[in-house]
């Protein structure tokens, strides 16, 4: 575990069990060890530093689309269907295995009503029609001459964390728990550019939004998410995947995954909301009453720590680099604060910059773990000064009947063998 | 609350020039109605886009057996997909909710919607209107909405009441 400083520049306490000031960080440098990676420093070994094999023959030749390393064959999505189904589901991204902000294209988590169309892009069309002067139809071709805008932004599912609304706490990796949530540079047509070509009548309030899969996957949306939607059809610099709506989705930043709809191919301009089968038997907050919330549009400024977490485990005493994600539909992060007792005391993590508004953004934080046992819990605060409820504030609103959209504090028990797991606290 | 005329023409002026001023590309072709409609499956919950068709429970029944029960159950009970029928009561108290057509749905439209364009699971947009008002019509009757003699069609479904109609608020932001 790191190197000794001398006393002199010893990283402050910041917050209960171990929390050091975050700028330690920036000062530290190489002093800190990532959590759970460092194993306890090996004895010399000449073996160690002889001349490798692959320093004695030429390496592999060039391949037309690259792929990671074979020793990374376990960064994977990890998949469910529905019975008597392949392909329709979700499938999660290893966020316990990534760092940074940025999903890879083949890790980016995906939800299918009916499995991926294999769409020809010389043959689909998007149609914007309903209240309009001009119904138009738009080739990809056409669209692909529009200007267009890059942004970053993360999607994430609104059933993601659904398992945290459960009773007891369910003891599930971060893919599992987590990893309906993904995080990608999307570049596209702004969607008001299309309209406005179209000529939207003053009544219209709404549009219904319809994929090009065999589920026909549909969702009416506000006309004041049109501010920020793209047309997207570039997903980190190539076309966007088969599996995120290739050859064209919609993009509304901060909404809820399931909005952003995929294999986008008709835009109806309406006055009320259509009332589709995912925005009323789906999607919906069952709250005790009896009565459902409606129109959960943004995702709720939301945090979890990624380093540790339940698999990740703790490999001895000494610095750790606490690291995690927070995210708000609503806009930027503007603050993550860390415990290490189960919220008694709390101190403010490092923001990575940058600090994109609708994005994930990673915090980190440096721990002293002593090998005691600890609680580790993150708590985000978005630019509408909104902060991140407990479990506890949140459950007592919505009860635990419900599935969608949880955002409360998540809390990871860290045990004296270093194991690290799923709690209410 | 009122604007001034003169000052609501001269947004409008404005509004206008705006427009005129903004070059855009302008590549959509634009869309002829009989080709819109051939696109425009959604039905809207007052029953806009409903076809012309109709069907009974009865009819529904023998369309049900063949193409929604392997998924669907007998009657809609479930298994191995979602459940159609029952549930009511569920929502709240201790018990698990069942949140089904008859329990959760708040329209009969979007039972209409859905079922013509996503299902059968392994063949959707195969059935014909009068199929799905007939589907939908036994599936409304199992949940005891409609009675068994009751024809579905878009003057029908459009004003059946759905037992949650009230159930839903829109979600607004707590601080």
């Amino acid at each position: 575990m790191g190197r000794k400083r001398s006393a002199g520049d010893a990283p402050e306490l910041a917050a209960g069990n171990g929390l050091l000031d975050r700028r330690a960080l920036l000062a530290a440098g190489a002093c800190l060890a990532g959590a759970g990676t460092i194993p306890a420093r090996p004895a010399f070994s000449a073996a160690e530093l002889s001349v490798e094999p692959w320093m004695t023959e030429p390496g592999a030749p060039f391949v037309g689309y690259g792929q990671p390393s074979k020793f990374e064959a376990k960064v994977v999505r990890t998949f469910a269907s529905a019975p008597g189904t392949t392909g329709t589901g979700a499938s999660r991204t290893p966020l316990q295995r990534l760092n940074g902000t940025i999903t890879p294209n083949g890790l980016h988590f995906e939800r299918h009503h009916s499995g991926i169309p294999d769409i020809d892009p010389d043959l689909h069309r998007l149609l914007i029609h309903g209240l309009v002067k001009r119904p138009l139809v738009f080739t990809l071709e056409a669209l692909a001459r529009y200007p267009m805008e890059t942004r970053v932004s993360f999607i994430e599912c609104g059933g993601n964390t659904g398992a945290l609304y459960q009773k007891e706490p369910a003891q599930l990796d971060l893919q599992a728990s987590h990893g309906l949530l993904s995080c990608a540079e999307w570049t596209g047509v702004r969607l008001a550019l299309l309209l406005e070509e179209a000529g939207v009548e003053p009544q219209a309030q709404w549009l219904l939004a319809e994929g090009a899969d065999a589920a026909g996957m549909s969702r009416s949306v506000p006309m004041k998410a049109v501010d920020e939607a793209l047309v997207a059809l570039y997903q980190n610099g190539e076309r966007v995947r088969p599996s995120n709506g290739y050859p064209l989705r919609l993009l509304l930043p901060g909404y809820e995954g399931n909005m952003n709809v995929k294999w986008l191919r008709r835009i109806k301009v309406t006055a009320g909301p259509t009332m589709t089968k995912d925005e009323t038997s789906k999607y919906t907050i069952l709250l005790p009453s009896g009565k459902s919330l409606q129109f959960v549009f943004p995702i709720e400024t939301k945090s979890v720590i990624t380093h540790p977490s339940p698999g990740l485990n703790m490999k001895g005493a000494g610095l750790y680099e606490i690291s995690g994600l927070a995210w708000s539909g609503y806009g930027k992060i503007t603050r993550v604060d860390v415990s290490a007792d189960g919220g008694k005391s709390w101190a403010p993590t490092a923001l990575q910059e940058p600090v994109l508004p609708k994005a994930l953004t990673r915090f980190r934080m440096p721990w002293r773990w002593d090998g005691g046992s600890a609680v580790l819990q993150s708590r985000a605060t978005d630019s509408s000064g909104y902060v991140q409820p407990t479990r506890a504030a949140l459950i007592a609103e919505r009860g635990t009947k419900t599935f969608y959209h949880f955002n409360g504090i998540t809390s990871w028990a860290i045990g004296e063998r270093g194991e690290v797991r799923h709690v209410y606290a | 609350m009122s604007t001034p005329r003169h000052l609501s023409a001269a947004l409008a002026l404005l509004f206008l020039s705006t427009a005129a001023l903004a070059e855009t590309p302008d590549l959509g072709r634009p869309a002829e109605p009989e080709e819109i409609a051939v696109w425009d499956i959604s039905i809207g919950p007052d029953g806009a886009g409903l076809p012309p068709g109709n069907g009974t429970p009865q009819q529904g029944e023998t369309v049900y057996t063949a193409k929604c029960l392997p998924c669907h159950g007998e009657k809609g009970s479930g298994k191995p997909n979602d459940q159609l029928v029952g549930g009511l009561g569920t929502l709240t108290g201790d018990q698990t909710a069942v949140k089904t057509v008859g329990s959760f749905w708040p329209y009969a439209t979007t039972l209409f919607d859905y079922v013509r364009r996503a299902m059968p699971f392994n063949a959707p947009r195969s059935l014909s209107n009068d199929e799905v008002y007939a589907v939908c019509a036994y599936i409304l009757q199992l949940n005891g909405i409609i009675a068994e003699s009751t024809v579905m069609n878009a003057q029908t479904l459009a004003k059946v009441q759905m037992p949650n109609r009230d159930g839903f608020v829109p979600f607004s932001r707590q601080k």
